[in-house]
């Protein structure tokens, strides 16, 4: 193992693997702030070619947190399949990388490889590559995953529909949704980010997703992103729900600031298996970002692509139907400006497809950051062309819960019809049989909330 | 004006431009009208509009529109947002932007006569990437705090920018003399006020320690949303100290024209800083 090499005539050593890593990264603010980034362009690119001739094997042997000490890095390591790994071991991160880009490497090649994969050579292989790269590797591979319908097939575009309120005013989220299905959004999930935390407003607010959902006949899945075990709480009063939602972090110390252990994951599990209104199996949903280990003290010392990284192999143990990152919300300390989330973007989908689970992303922002719309529309144009499984939609853009901005309701539609893409079969046809949607594009009717509030007698 | 007309109308102002012909001119004195600014695209009425030409049902539109602040009802041009919401939407994140990259504004200090000190923090993108700056101060700037400031008061108070100027501009004129007097009124004994550039809420344990205070309350500028970029918090302590748990904070937030207007929050912040003294807790230990 080097950890040393020279460029143009300067030597360059780094003193571990970590920095190796930390320092192979595009700039990011959240590093720098953790004081782990490169000094220079040159250093960042001499760790890199460092990173570029390091073994598999020596990154599956240094994990970011010891194993005894980690539940996020045994249930990794522990889900290694030996045999592929012993396959690959001494490929070099370099190898890896343009096997990747290998004409005769396979979407399902992929998916064998990635058994041998650990969350620290996925997050290697992604600072070795260019943004195209990583838009490139990452629609090699698609993700299926079933809860009550199957997403992620190639071709299609979902989206979650995400009509989030001041109050948790059931009226006014009702208006929301209503307006979001005029639009054709909903596919992925109708998912709404409480400002209550208790079960009783879980609750209620799932008791309308589902009178909506079955009224309407929606072939679509439900959630309240409340706290996990709020979640629980209110299944246990008898709320009806397709999937249980929590942010999970890429160490065990970052899960538990996060208020939750593996042991209430796998008993929110088992309760939606029980009595979950989804048909699974697939029945979680997870969000992650860039930063959020840094930002409770739980990063070891590892730069937040690593991190990052980790979440999505702590993920794929409980089979989500989806995980998203929430790529621009933690901020400029973390996230500086475009340039920045646009690559974190990019990684987050790219990592999370070669982990195995269903990746989409928010694309969003906030007031302090440098960014605009304009900024996260392209980050939308290139994740969609990388395959992308769904982004988010609101009002014109516009959270006024979350105070931020993401896609807007409009968003999807203009990407499908750029890229030829679709929403998930049975909810086109579910659209076109409303006279929403007609070959793939938005009809006259299309975007008028008052669709459902007349026909059967409708809501609201 | 029916469709068909419309249509009749356009077809004839295209024909007479493609047979070379100017189409017939606006009258030449411009109007009352024309001299007038275009109407805010910002404010409320513009907002509640809807923008949808033939709803099924636009009495159920109009009730949606009273139950959410959300930007419903906006209609569509082909797949995408039509120009009035979009421009909408950029120009409150203009605002919003405005109001995390300026400063405060010299008068307003001035007025309130505040003397300012500054974090590590050298200047805006700095504030904005380094949270950890943001919470300190160099030896030189503790020194000038001691000696400008009434060493071991009952109260500290002091206002700061943190990720909104505009919110400390709306509310600090009125919030600050309301706390003060509301505190005098208890008979409560306050420090000497001054302004932060540059801070992070957890300045305050930095703050409290040097100047020994037994309750240290900032009224401190929050990150603007769309709705509204004014919006302030109060954050307070009881014996504040550096590396104290996040839940020994009590928080009043909210503080802008449209959430609680300032001068009852600051009568407000009285009342929580006199149950904190007499209770010698706040936070999560101060059950309210």
């Amino acid at each position: 193992m080097r950890l040393k090499t020279l460029l143009a005539g300067q030597v360059y050593e780094f003193h571990s693997i970590k920095e190796v890593l930390a320092k192979a990264n595009e700039q990011k603010s959240g590093d720098v702030l953790a004081g782990l980034a490169a000094a220079s362009d040159s250093e960042r690119i001499a760790a890199k070619e460092v990173l570029s001739n390091l073994l598999l094997s020596d990154l599956r042997n240094n994990p970011a947190v010891p194993y005894e000490e980690d539940d996020v890095t045994r249930i990794i390591q522990d889900g290694v399949n030996e045999r592929i790994y012993d396959k690959i071991k001494n490929w070099t991160v370099s190898d890896l990388r343009e096997w990747l880009m290998d004409y005769a490497t396979t979407e399902e090649d992929i998916r064998r490889v990635s058994q041998g994969l650990t969350a620290e050579m996925i997050a290697a292989v992604a600072k070795l590559m260019s943004n195209l790269d990583l838009v490139y590797a990452a629609n090699k591979i698609r993700i299926h995953t079933h809860c009550n319908t199957t997403m992620g097939k190639r071709g299609t575009l979902s989206t979650r529909l995400q009509p989030n309120h001041t109050t948790d005013n059931v009226e006014g989220i009702t208006a929301s949704l209503f307006e979001g299905l005029s639009y054709g959004v909903g596919d992925a999930v109708i998912g709404l980010n409480p400002v209550n935390d208790t079960a009783a407003s879980a609750a209620e607010i799932l008791k309308r997703f589902d009178e909506v959902k079955n009224k309407w006949q929606i072939p679509t899945q439900i959630c309240v992103l409340a706290h996990i075990t709020t979640q629980m709480e209110a299944l246990r009063q008898g709320a009806p729900t397709d999937m249980i939602f929590q942010s999970i972090a890429g160490s065990q110390k970052g899960n538990e600031a996060f208020g939750f252990t593996t042991e209430t994951m796998k008993q929110a599990q088992e309760m939606l298996r029980k009595n979950g209104t989804g048909t699974g199996p697939n029945v979680m949903y997870f969000e992650t970002g860039q930063g959020s280990e840094l930002s409770s003290g739980a990063n070891f010392g590892y730069d937040q692509v690593v991190m990052e990284a980790r979440c999505y192999g702590y993920a794929k143990h409980f089979s989500p139907f989806m995980v998203n990152t929430v790529v621009g919300f933690i901020g400029p300390e973390y996230l500086y400006d475009s340039k920045q989330v646009i690559r974190a973007g990019l990684e987050d989908h790219f990592m999370g497809k070669l982990t195995g689970i269903p990746m989409g992303c928010d694309c969003c922002y906030t007031n302090h950051m440098m960014a605009d719309q304009n900024d996260i529309e392209n980050l939308t144009v290139l994740l969609a062309s990388a395959g992308c499984t769904y982004v988010i939609g609101v009002p014109a853009s516009d959270d006024i819960m979350l105070n931020y901005q993401t896609n807007s309701y409009h968003d999807a539609s203009a990407v499908r019809e750029i890229l030829g893409l679709r929403p998930i079969r049975e909810f086109e046809e579910w659209l076109e049989k409303l006279g929403i949607m007609e070959n793939g594009k938005l009809t006259s009717l299309a975007g008028d909330a008052s669709l459902f509030t007349q026909r059967k007698g409708g809501l609201g | 004006m029916t469709d068909q007309k419309l249509i009749e109308l356009v077809t004839q102002a295209v024909l007479a431009q493609l047979a070379g012909q100017p189409p017939a001119a606006p009258a030449q004195q411009p109007s009352a009208e024309e001299t007038e600014p275009l109407a805010d695209i910002t404010d409320k009425a513009h907002k509640m509009a809807i923008n949808i030409e033939h709803p099924v049902n636009r009495d159920a539109l109009e009730q949606m529109k009273t139950k959410t602040p959300a930007r419903i009802g906006v209609g569509k041009a082909g797949p995408r947002l039509k120009t009035a919401t979009m421009l909408t939407l950029r120009a409150d994140h203009a605002i919003a932007r405005d109001a995390v990259f300026r400063d405060v504004d010299e008068q307003v200090l001035s007025d309130l006569n505040l003397f300012s000190v500054q974090t590590l923090c050298t200047e805006r993108n700095e504030h904005l990437t380094r949270p950890d700056l943001g919470r300190q101060f160099s030896p030189e700037t503790i020194n000038q705090l001691k000696s400008k400031c009434e060493s071991a008061p009952t109260v500290q108070i002091y206002v700061c920018d943190g990720l909104s100027s505009q919110a400390v501009d709306a509310n600090a004129r009125d919030v600050l003399p309301a706390l003060m007097d509301g505190l005098k009124g208890y008979g409560i004994q306050t420090g000497t006020p001054f302004f932060v550039k540059f801070g992070r809420v957890p300045a305050m344990d930095v703050i409290s320690e040097a100047l020994g205070a037994q309750v240290t309350c900032v009224l401190i500028g929050e990150r603007p949303g769309l709705a509204t970029a004014d919006s302030m918090s109060a954050y307070i302590a009881y014996k504040a100290a550096v590396g104290m748990p996040e839940a020994r904070r009590t928080v009043v937030s909210n503080i802008h024209k449209g959430g609680i207007p300032a001068v009852e929050a600051g009568a407000h912040i009285a009342t929580v800083i006199k149950t904190m003294l007499e209770r010698k807790a706040s936070g999560v230990d101060l059950q309210m």
